[in-house]
């Protein structure tokens, strides 16, 4: 199969690549750039863990072919750290709050939690559980990543986090 | 699950695409969201050989307003009619229907032409179509032409489309002012589709039904418009006996599929409790 | 002293020892995708292998022709059986002591069985090989419903077993039987029954499910030709298991087999055994002399790769008019799919399914267990609990509350009259275990307590009023679940894996700067391991667990250990790693002894170094006695400061919990909705409170999910109907409830910190909670025993046969 060329920014780097047009986003991003963080849970766009952020939109990278992201600007979660280094409010709230167990939906959650709260700086916990419903989590249960994400919401919005009363 | 081999194509125009479609005849595909597609290709269930992407066109693109009708290019994400004021003070069941479709991410992708052109039964958007009689123009080998939703549905899977064809853009008459409306959707999950659900838009007047259209999603191989149900609401004030006979009228028309969401008979009974539930609600919205 | 010397409650947190919410160490990788997943691993030259699979639940496989999928691009190999066969690896052993076909010979016995493995460069190539190999197939007539596996008429699935009369655990009573195990006083309970005031008797299913971790089941093998060996990187539960596995049936030699357990996407049980997929990929590697990646699909784990429960518990409970109860009964048809690859200790058919005395004093007790093969996927995994303890839990659980039902007594009371007293432990229960201890009364009383339990009730004897007056169309059911887990697999008198005792294993390493390296025999897979096992360390010896590093998974490096599912790792690991510990603090305090030119007597241990009784000022510090351990050791003595520690358990732990679930159903829909949802767990002794209350949630979720709809179903064709996330129900944020979390602390007295394990508790008590919520708000109108899943459908047809919905 002829090969078609693409070319992106992908956490601010140029990169390209040549694939085949079925190649799908998820396995440009994790064989092609070898950047593994971007994980594949379901194959049937439900579980989430694919999410990157592609031109300010959530999408899940399984259902998506690289070549539709030809020239487009995408972040994994591999670019979400602070530029010194240092975790962002988003990680380190997962971390805080134990959003997160066997680490495998994280990624994804991460990346779909960034673009919630650019669009909704200060989702309430309904909203935060309406906009991370792309996204399966089989250890948590939940509560601790809506906390997380609470927790980083304030962070970013330079105000006092209280935690939920339990 | 790795889709088969195919080749790709990104038309600028929409001259372009439908060159090409009709040129590719039957191994070709028009590629929207993909969300539909995608998925039946990693299963091998779809196997085009021509890819036929619809993002380069422009055309394709936008919500605008033209006097009272509103007009939805075919590539409208979900997402965008979420957050389109327009849509939000026009048709308003439109934000309440896209909201329960799939989840967040799906919504940045999936588009309302291939919602509502794909002839699936599960999907949300057919059945808001036909109540609120919108027009689906759609473009082909043979020029332009606009269909009525409600002729477009022919069977799952099968519309009015030619091949070759594709949506372009949906015009949907403004429900007038006052209105109230309301999309009842059971479903077992986020993602799912409904198990049953229903559209309602309707007017009142003197705190009875003026006018009522009401349809129904996946719970039949087409999307439904319940005229008998909406006959019976018209003219009453919603009382139990009302609400009671328009659902048994909806019931009367539906034929859904038994399968993982539940039996028959199930969906057929939630099916009319979305009926009632939707009249009331939108009763209660209607000025 | 100055104003710098930290006090005594600085230096304890400095530790961040036991009892600390210390926040993870794994975090800092996984919140940066820089976690290593099997599937991240990338080697020269890596092929892919991927499957064909029947179509068919049941057939015969008359031909498989390769030659097109050999024409693929890409393409370098299809495996069949008859390649197997060549090296004696057609069939495989299970974990039971069935073996079960690596590639259809012959037959295939269930839906998405394997059938042909495809060898390619890469993914895409092998998923365009599968559908070019062509199989031809003779249907045969499927056996999907367990009732009727044992019918004269029966189709006979397991050809292999022609003229075999006996099994791995005795006799076979028909050619689809596998097994019947027996426990109990049949006699006694027989007696117990006739003369019981009151009995209930009711078929108790508990639906077949699937662990479904959010990674596949995936490994790469490489085979170096020069040298022999092969490594295998693999989504192991069990790397050590999977091993000795390993080298006995390719019959490698087990010093040139290395297996590493890279970072895993949760595990729940789905990987504990040994799967098709790992065999192929080595023989392709072995073949091929390149590596070969095997992953699987979502739609090839749901189907394929094991599954949970499908028990069908017919159960009898004795007692007297007041409540009290003489004698338990139980029968249960065990559909075990088409091999027995139930992944319990080996002398265990049905587990420890005899824990189902559940957390009461039955005087007698007698239990049976017949386990038939299916044409359904073989599996039988302890999906989130110890082998089959929730099936047990939920059994006791759903019967006392129809007892409770029959007797017309709240079911919290019935169980407050029945429970284990405090003084009774340790107790001895009728069908064979010693729980170890417990305070079930104060446990069911915080529960009650907290939520108003009498509150509740009366709100709803309210709401059931107001529906029979025909006011509102909701029932609101409370459900109560207190359980009793056995976990901790366990001591050598009566566990093992093929022979292999069920112990556990640390060893611990000092360095000269006062930090150390740890490792176990277990395998995280989200428990948060490299966090708890340091804090174990931290106390126990007084060094900083930010200065430990624990390490799990590569069998070259870790001690032999048996793995982390069943909730064992803390009760038999957890203790390795305290008594691994105190090997290191035994000879620091030789070692500070001799620095500080006492006696050891004279010292003891005060948090982080030893100071000399009576003189505060003598103190030497746990980091300068492991600088002193490789310079100036005591005369005679080796220097260095390592430890090993193998434990081997003297009993089980049993872990207790009382849950409340309080949920409201709209019977017109059948939709419900979880208003509150309170468990108190009591798991001993708690390492990390942080990570327990993380452990109660996800527990709990599974629960949920499992209770309200999570099934694998199959068809009257053995088709699977529910293969994939649209159907399986995997709840999301949405769905899934709040959580209330509580505790108790009972320690375990044999367990060297008191430990007792929690991962499971909430998925063993959970879906008890849930179902009897359910049964409990229909119960007003009639109804004993509703089947699970409880979803949406099924409960409309309750309130509909109740006659709650016209």
């Amino acid at each position: 199969m002829a090969k078609t060329h693409v070319t992106m920014k992908v956490n601010g780097a140029e990169v390209e690549g040549l694939v085949e047009p079925r190649t799908l986003l998820v396995h440009f991003i994790r064989e092609n750039l070898q950047l593994t963080g971007t994980h594949v849970g379901c194959e049937t766009t439900h579980c989430g863990a694919c999410t990157v952020d592609l031109d300010g939109m959530s999408v899940k990278s399984c259902t998506v072919f690289a070549v539709q992201a030809d020239g487009s600007e995408i972040t994994t979660v591999e670019g979400m750290a602070n530029p010194d280094g240092s975790l962002s409010a988003l990680q380190e709230g997962f971390r805080m709050m134990h959003g997160l167990q066997c680490g495998f939906c994280t990624p994804g959650m991460i990346m779909r939690a960034h673009r919630l709260l650019q669009e909704n700086p200060s989702p309430s916990e309904q909203d935060i559980r309406m906009g991370m419903s792309g996204n399966l989590c089989r250890c948590t249960g939940y509560q601790n990543i809506v906390r997380a994400i609470q927790y980083a919401a304030a962070k970013l919005n330079n105000v006092e986090f209280k935690e939920a009363a339990e | 699950m790795i889709p088969g081999p195919f080749s790709y194509h990104r038309p600028a125009t929409l001259a372009g695409a439908v060159k090409l479609l009709a040129d590719l005849g039957d191994d070709a595909r028009p590629l929207a969201g993909g969300h539909s597609l995608v998925p039946m290709m990693k299963l091998r269930l779809a196997t085009p050989t021509h890819l036929v992407d619809l993002h380069g066109v422009a055309d394709l693109k936008g919500i605008s307003r033209d006097g009272d009708t509103i007009v939805i290019g075919a590539m409208t994400t979900q997402h965008e009619l979420l957050t389109s004021g327009d849509i939000r003070q026009s048709l308003p069941i439109l934000q309440e229907a896209a909201a329960l479709i799939a989840d967040p991410q799906v919504r940045y992708l999936g588009t309302i032409g291939g919602n509502v052109a794909n002839g699936d039964p599960g999907n949300d958007m057919p059945a808001l179509m036909i109540v609120l009689g919108a027009n689906f123009r759609l473009s082909g080998p043979g020029g332009e032409r606009e269909v009525a939703a409600s002729e477009f549905y022919q069977g799952a899977y099968f519309t009015a489309l030619e091949p070759g064809e594709i949506l372009t853009s949906i015009s949907i008459p403004v429900p007038p002012a006052g209105h109230g409306y309301a999309y009842e959707k059971l479903k077992r999950k986020v993602g799912d589709y409904a198990t049953a659900a229903a559209a309602v838009v309707l007017t009142m007047a003197g705190g009875k039904v003026a006018t009522c259209a009401i349809g129904l999603t996946n719970l039949h191989e087409t999307p439904l418009l319940a005229t008998d149900a909406a006959n019976a609401a018209i003219g009453s004030n919603l009382d139990a006996a009302t609400l009671k006979q328009a659902a048994s009228a909806a019931e009367a028309i539906m034929a859904p599929a038994a399968d993982a969401r539940g039996p028959v008979e199930y969906r057929k009974h939630v099916g009319g409790i979305m009926v009632m539930r939707a009249l009331q609600r939108a009763a209660g919205r209607a000025a | 002293m100055n104003d710098m010397t930290p006090t005594r409650e600085q230096r304890t947190a400095a530790l961040e020892g036991m009892g600390c919410k210390r926040k993870r160490v794994e975090d800092i990788r996984f919140t940066q995708g820089k976690g290593n997943y099997v599937d991240d691993v990338k080697l020269p030259g890596m092929l892919h292998g991927d499957f064909v699979r029947s179509p068919h639940a049941h057939a015969r496989v008359k031909a498989i022709k390769t030659e097109e999928a050999l024409k693929v691009p890409g393409v370098l190999a299809v495996i069949t059986a008859e390649t197997l066969k060549t090296v004696n690896l057609a069939w495989m052993p299970t974990l039971a002591g069935d073996v079960q076909m690596v590639l259809a010979d012959g037959k295939v016995l269930f839906q998405n069985q394997e059938v042909a493995f495809v060898v390619a460069t890469d993914r895409y190539a092998a998923d365009d090989g599968i559908n070019k190999v062509e199989v031809e197939y003779e249907p045969l007539p499927p056996l999907v419903d367990p009732f009727k596996a044992m019918d004269h008429n029966a189709p006979v699935l397991r050809e292999d077993l022609a003229g075999k009369t006996t099994g791995a655990h005795g006799p076979r009573k028909h050619h689809n039987h596998i097994f019947e195990w027996t426990v109990g006083d049949k006699d006694l309970t027989d007696a117990a029954f006739r003369r019981a005031e009151v009995t209930i008797k009711e078929m108790i299913s508990y639906h077949r499910t699937h662990p479904s971790p959010l990674e596949t089941c995936q490994c790469v093998c490489s085979f170096d030709k020069v040298k022999g060996e092969l490594t295998i990187w693999g989504t192991f539960q069990a790397p050590h298991v999977i091993r000795t596995v390993v080298s006995l049936i390719a019959k490698l030699p087990e010093q040139k087999i290395h297996v590493i357990a890279p970072d895993i996407g949760g595990g729940f049980g789905n990987k504990v055994g040994a799967y098709p997929g790992y065999i192929c990929a080595a023989v392709a590697s072995i073949v091929t002399g390149k590596p070969v990646k095997w992953v699987e699909d979502r739609i090839e784990n749901l189907t394929a790769t094991s599954f949970a429960r499908d028990y069908h518990m017919t159960t009898e409970i004795a007692a007297t008019k007041e409540g009290k109860v003489t004698g338990l009964r139980v029968h249960v048809l065990a559909d075990h799919g088409a091999f027995d690859a139930c992944a319990d200790p080996s002398k265990w058919p049905a587990g420890f399914f005899n824990i189902v005395t559940g957390s009461y004093d039955f005087p007698t007790a007698h239990l049976t267990v017949d386990g038939v093969y299916t044409n359904k996927a073989p599996g039988g995994v302890a999906y989130r609990c110890s082998f089959r303890v929730t099936e047990a839990a939920y059994c006791i659980e759903r019967a006392m509350d129809i007892l409770a039902q029959k007797l017309g007594m709240d079911p919290a009371e019935l169980r407050l009259k029945n429970f284990i007293k405090p003084e009774q432990f340790p107790y001895h229960s009728a069908l064979g275990w010693e729980y170890d201890s417990g305070d079930y009364h104060t446990a069911m009383r915080k529960m009650m307590e907290t939520t108003d339990y009498a509150a509740l009730r009366k709100e709803q004897a309210d709401k059931r009023a107001a529906f029979k007056r025909g006011e509102t169309r909701e029932i609101m059911g409370l459900g109560v679940s207190f359980f009793t887990e056995i976990v901790g697999a366990g001591p050598s008198k009566n566990c093992d894996i093929l022979g292999i005792a069920m112990f556990d294993s640390c060893e611990i390493r000092m360095h000269p700067t006062g930090a150390g390296i740890a490792r176990m025999g277990t395998k995280s897979q989200g428990q948060g391991h490299e966090t708890t096992w340091a804090q174990i360390i931290a106390t126990e010896i007084g060094i900083p667990a930010d200065n430990i590093m624990v390490e799990e998974g590569n069998t070259d490096t870790a001690p032999y250990g048996l793995g982390t599912y069943g909730s064992r790792s803390t009760p038999v690991a957890g203790a390795a790693i305290a008594m691994a510990a105190r090997k290191i603090k035994a000879k620091a305090q030789m070692i500070a002894a001799y620095k500080l030119e006492v006696h050891e007597d004279d010292l003891e241990f005060d948090i982080d170094g030893f100071r000399v009784k009576g003189l505060p000022e003598k103190f030497m510090s746990m980091k300068d006695i492991c600088w002193a351990a490789y310079n100036s050791v005591p005369p005679g003595m080796e220097p260095g400061l390592e430890a090993v520690s193998y434990y081997d358990p003297p009993n089980m732990t049993y872990p207790f919990g009382a849950y409340l679930c309080v949920m409201d159903i709209d019977v017109d829909t059948g939709v419900y909705k979880v208003r509150r949802f309170y468990a108190l767990d009591d798991c001993g002794t708690r390492i990390n409170p942080m990570i327990i209350e993380g452990q109660v949630h996800g527990g709990l979720t599974e629960a949920f999910a499992i209770a309200m709809g999570q099934e694998i179903r199959y068809d009257d064709t053995g088709n699977v109907v529910t293969g994939s996330f649209m159907d399986f129900f995997m709840p999301t944020m949405v769905e899934t409830p709040h959580w209330e979390t509580d505790f108790t602390v009972t320690p375990s007295p044999h367990h060297p910190i008191g430990a007792k394990g929690v991962g499971e508790s909430p998925n063993v008590g959970g879906v008890p909670a849930f179902s009897n919520a359910v049964n409990d708000a229909f119960s007003f109108l009639g109804s004993t025993h509703i089947q699970m899943p409880h979803d949406f459908w099924r409960n409309w047809k309750a309130a509909k046969t109740l006659g709650a919905v016209a």
